[in-house]
């Protein structure tokens, strides 16, 4: 077995018992990268002079002893959404290609603090807008499992690097799917928190109500250690949650008894691949036989859910985004007066995708439609998450297929919006309710990697977890590495 | 046709916080470009706001103050734009769901006491501010200096209730005077602390309709407010009585002309597509801490008068003035606890002292006299030490020094003599000298009593108690008379 396939749980031993150290993992990781990131090009930026530097700074820390955490000296990679203090973050658009921050994200801190090496920011939709990361300013990722087709988005960069082998683990970010739909699309697993139970601070804002950050790895128990990192409240982020945190490690090995799950049938119907949502029923049955309650629930907000999306989603992007003009940072062009500046750098600037939510979003907020729109999608939200309010009387946790789609081939899907909007069905109600969500792999179709996904009641990550991890025990599909060749 | 105006104005007072309303940054006056800044007020990429409690707390303060309905669960709201000085695109404002609304404020006018409605008083965060390339030495170029952006500002809206431009000048007045009674804002004009929009229209005499509104943007100074909604008025009128209608549009002020001028951008017409601001979650105002702001709410100008005339015993009028600013009332108060001597303490503060402090353009705050020495002085003249005459030279001395009387007072050897026997004698001397003199006021002329008083003056150096001296020298006079 070669370092760079060990889990972050794996490698943690070893660093411990001091059989490998982190330069050495550290340095499989990079020969990883320096192999195969050329096919499914994952990253925007590789990190390697500061990854070495880190290593041997974890190297000096597990020697000595001094503050060693379950993190320590392991390989990972940060999607580019999310400022790391004098590394280049491009949040995949032209429009901050050369943008350096000043100050790390709250959740970079906090890996850095528990002494994690960084390999690399990772590619993604610009301005985590998509489901494939095609729409990144720079180039699109191969999905490492058939690398003619979508590894997923935004958050793909990341998928695609933790799948591959490129690193250990992986941060992402999630508005409406974006951590789980490309973990599905992958074969890995990845969560996205209950809104607020990770700081935003730091994180490039795509849409503010619905946006978190959230963990990829290739196992459950690895997801369960890079929640602990970065959870917990900050006073950076009013909307963090001042609630303390559990200890997710803890709380994955206890036993799972009298456990009843629901299966939201909209999640089953039309739009689905019947051929997935058998899988997942299948999945059921199995967990039925070890003394799981299986029931079918209903949400019948699930139908609405994406046009509020879509209305909620652009309106907060139009003002989030409305900082880039040229003025203080990032790209520019010069023109005679500042209107001109204005139009010329946010249209050179911003990708098609980008620019199509901006105007929808000014549209929706204009006066006289906001009524109509912004403040009906707003009460489709409360009725969402009442939905999953009566959900949860009944049943623990939700199970449904991740993605309705397997991961569909390069350029399929990038001139028809509607069909790619698609893909996030399953995924965007959680964002709307706040909830927690979990996607890990179940299954294979034709050779690709089958996500299924857990949601569960706000701040119900320690059952989630525990839930995923038995379930991943269950379907045995334990980090699982996409086979690339090596030349 | 007789037209009557038709006022609202906007204030946008800076409150008096140590720090920014959304970041850490301190608040300074005058700091050089961009140095009190920081990743959020700068507006970067994953910043976010983190409200100040200091500033929500004086804006409810300041909201309670104004006897408005307060807004129990309040909420931010994001106010769209481009402009350079506006680091991200949008503004953070109140709009729907403000801290205050429905207020008002009392205000003196020729016809009596009248109420302005207050429309709502919310919080917001200020821009920055661009300087031209002239000023910072580059004409090609324009910069922006970042140091105001996020300095908490309360904004407060009254009702087109003003009719008048002296109900206009009252109404600020008073609005500034609750501001600085309240000890929410420093008010000081010359540093922007108070900045103001006015809407104006005319009507007909007797009418309720509205007429067309202009705005009028960017006024810095009562002067400004005053002359350009004057301007506005005589320009609305004239135009109506020439038979033209008023544009609806945004003016600005200029001082030079003393005329308003439309602005020149297409500012006028914005959509600024306000929604609730996800990155801050909902205020909520407990009934307790209201009823804890309420009970701290420091006195107003007006309850302050009414004390000072009831617990000193001062005019309407002195205590008026006494209560002009927070500072002046102060200054008295700390005077008369040294020293209980309120008529005093007031009559030399609002002649003496106050004439000094015109004399070098210094206020209460800077006043080089402090209450104590003020108190000290006062009371010299009350035991007789020293005569008023003499007092009004020590007090400008300690004006120029800063020192306390006592120290000058025998350092000059101002001490008065009040020495009965002493004094008697000096007298006695005098007459002796001058029997013509005492010859002529036996006979009647009662004047030459100044005479005599100014002789024993002259002969003790000026230290002698003038109504000592007075007394004596009449005494001794009348015994003349008698044993003559
Ligand atoms: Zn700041």
């Amino acid at each position: 077995m070669k370092l760079w396939q060990l889990t972050v749980q794996e490698a943690h031993r070893l660093l411990l018992k001091r059989d490998i150290s982190s330069r050495e993992l550290t340095e499989s990781v990079l020969d990883r990268i320096a192999q195969v990131e050329d096919r499914v090009k994952a990253f925007i930026t590789v990190t390697e002079s500061v990854a070495r530097q880190m290593a041997e700074e974890a190297d000096r820390r597990l020697r000595q002893g001094e503050h060693v955490t379950p993190l320590t000296g392991i390989p990972i990679a940060i999607k580019d959404v999310l400022c790391t203090k004098g590394i280049r973050t491009t949040c995949g658009s032209r429009i901050l290609e050369n943008f350096v921050p000043p100050y790390d994200a709250t959740c970079v801190k906090r890996l850095k603090e528990w002494g994690a090496v960084f390999v690399g920011k990772t590619n993604m939709d610009e301005f985590a807008m998509g489901s494939s990361t095609e729409f990144s300013a720079f180039f699109p990722t191969a999905n490492p499992w058939d690398l003619k087709r979508v590894p997923g988005g935004s958050s793909g960069g990341s998928a695609a690097a933790v799948a591959a082998g490129e690193c250990c683990a992986a941060l992402g970010t999630d508005t409406g799917g974006s951590v789980r739909q490309p973990a599905s699309f992958c074969g890995i697993v990845g969560l996205k928190p209950t809104y607020g139970r990770v700081s935003r601070f730091g994180l490039i804002a795509f849409a503010s109500s619905l946006d978190q950050v959230g963990p990829m790895t290739r196992t459950v128990a690895d997801c369960a250690v890079l929640l602990q990192a970065i959870a917990g409240h900050d006073p950076w982020d009013s909307t963090s949650i001042p609630e303390p945190v559990p200890d997710y490690l803890q709380e994955l090995n206890k036993e799972v008894n009298g456990l009843t799950i629901g299966l939201p049938k909209e999640y089953f119907g039309e739009g689905v691949d019947q051929r997935i949502a058998q899988m997942i029923y299948g999945v059921a049955k199995k967990l039925e036989t070890l003394g799981v309650r299986i029931e079918e629930v209903s949400l019948p907000t699930t139908e609405y859910a994406l046009s509020a999306y879509y209305i909620i989603a652009p309106a907060e992007a139009s003002s989030n985004l409305a900082r880039y003009d040229g003025v203080q940072y990032g790209y520019r062009v010069p023109a005679d007066d500042i209107v001109e500046m204005y139009c010329k750098t946010r249209k050179e600037g911003f990708g098609r995708e980008v620019k199509h939510r901006i105007m929808l979003g000014t549209y929706t907020l204009s006066s006289g439609y906001y009524e109509a729109y912004y403040l009906r999608a707003a009460k489709v939200r409360s009725l969402i998450r009442r939905d999953f309010e009566k959900a949860f009387q009944t049943c623990q946790l939700l199970m449904s297929p991740t993605s309705p789609i397997l991961p569909f081939p390069m350029g399929e899907r990038t001139t028809d919006p509607l069909l790619m909007k698609m893909c996030d069905i399953c995924t965007i109600p959680a964002n709307m309710a706040g909830l927690p969500a979990i996607s890990l792999p179940c299954g294979f179709i034709d050779g690709l990697p089958v996500g299924l996904q857990l949601t569960g009641p706000p701040l119900s990550e320690p059952l989630l977890l525990r839930g995923a991890n038995w379930i991943e025990k269950q379907v045995g599909l334990f980090n699982c590495l996409a086979p690339l060749s090596v030349p | 046709m007789v037209f009557q105006p038709v006022i609202g104005l906007e204030v946008h007072a800076e409150l008096k916080t140590k720090s920014k309303v959304f970041c850490p940054c301190p608040v300074v006056w005058k700091a050089p470009p961009n140095t009190v800044t920081c990743p959020i007020c700068m507006g970067f990429p994953g910043v976010l706001p983190v409200l100040n409690r200091k500033a929500l707390e004086l804006t409810l303060r300041t909201a309670i103050a104004l006897n408005c309905h307060i807004h129990h669960q309040t909420i931010f709201e994001r106010k769209n734009y481009y402009y350079p000085d506006l680091p991200k695109g949008y503004q953070i404002s109140q709009k729907r769901i403000p801290i205050g609304f429905q207020g008002w404020l009392e205000i003196a006018t020729a016809s009596g006491r009248k109420k302005i409605r207050i429309h709502d008083v919310h919080l917001e965060e200020d821009t920055g501010k661009s300087v031209h390339g002239e000023e910072a030495g580059d004409p090609s170029a324009s910069f922006i200096d970042y140091n105001r952006s996020g300095v908490p500002l309360c904004e407060i809206i009254s009702e087109p209730d003003i009719h008048s431009v002296e109900e206009l000048e009252q109404f600020m007045i008073k609005l500034r005077q609750l501001l600085l009674f309240l000890d929410v804002s420093e008010c000081r004009m010359e540093r922007g602390h108070l900045r103001f929009e006015a809407s104006v229209s005319v009507r007909p005499q007797g009418t309720n309709t509205l007429g067309t509104r202009v705005e009028i943007k960017n006024l810095n100074s009562f002067r400004a407010v005053s002359g350009a909604v004057q301007a506005e008025i005589e320009r609305q009128i004239a135009l109506l009585k020439e038979g033209r209608s008023v544009q609806q549009q945004t003016m600005l002020w200029n001082e030079a002309s003393k005329r308003t001028e439309p602005m020149r951008t297409k500012e006028t017409a914005h959509d600024y597509r306000y929604f609730p601001e996800p990155d801050l979650v909902p205020v909520l105002i407990s009934d307790e801490w209201l009823a804890q702001i309420r009970q701290t709410l420091p006195e107003t100008a007006d309850e302050k008068t009414l004390r000072f005339v009831r617990v000193y015993g001062l005019s309407e009028k002195e205590a008026e003035l006494l209560t002009a600013t927070p500072a002046v009332a102060h200054f008295f108060e700390s005077a008369v606890r040294h020293f209980h001597d309120p008529k005093g303490i007031g009559n030399w503060m609002l002649g003496d002292l106050q004439g000094l402090l015109n004399e070098s353009q210094k206020d209460w705050e800077t006043c080089p006299v402090s209450p104590e020495s003020l108190a000290q002085l006062v009371q010299l003249i009350d035991d007789q030490t020293i005569s008023v005459r003499m007092a009004k030279e020590v007090l400008r001395e300690m004006f120029a020094t800063g020192r306390a009387p006592k120290t000058i007072v025998s350092e000059k050897g101002l001490v008065q003599i009040a020495d009965q026997d002493y004094v008697r004698k000096v007298v006695i001397q005098v007459i002796n000298n001058h029997p013509h003199a005492v010859a002529d006021y036996l006979s009647g002329k009662d004047k030459l009593i100044g005479f005599f008083v100014g002789q024993v003056m002259k002969a003790t150096g000026g230290k002698a108690n003038p109504q000592l001296a007075n007394r004596l020298v009449r005494e001794a006079l009348e015994s003349r008379r008698t044993s003559s």
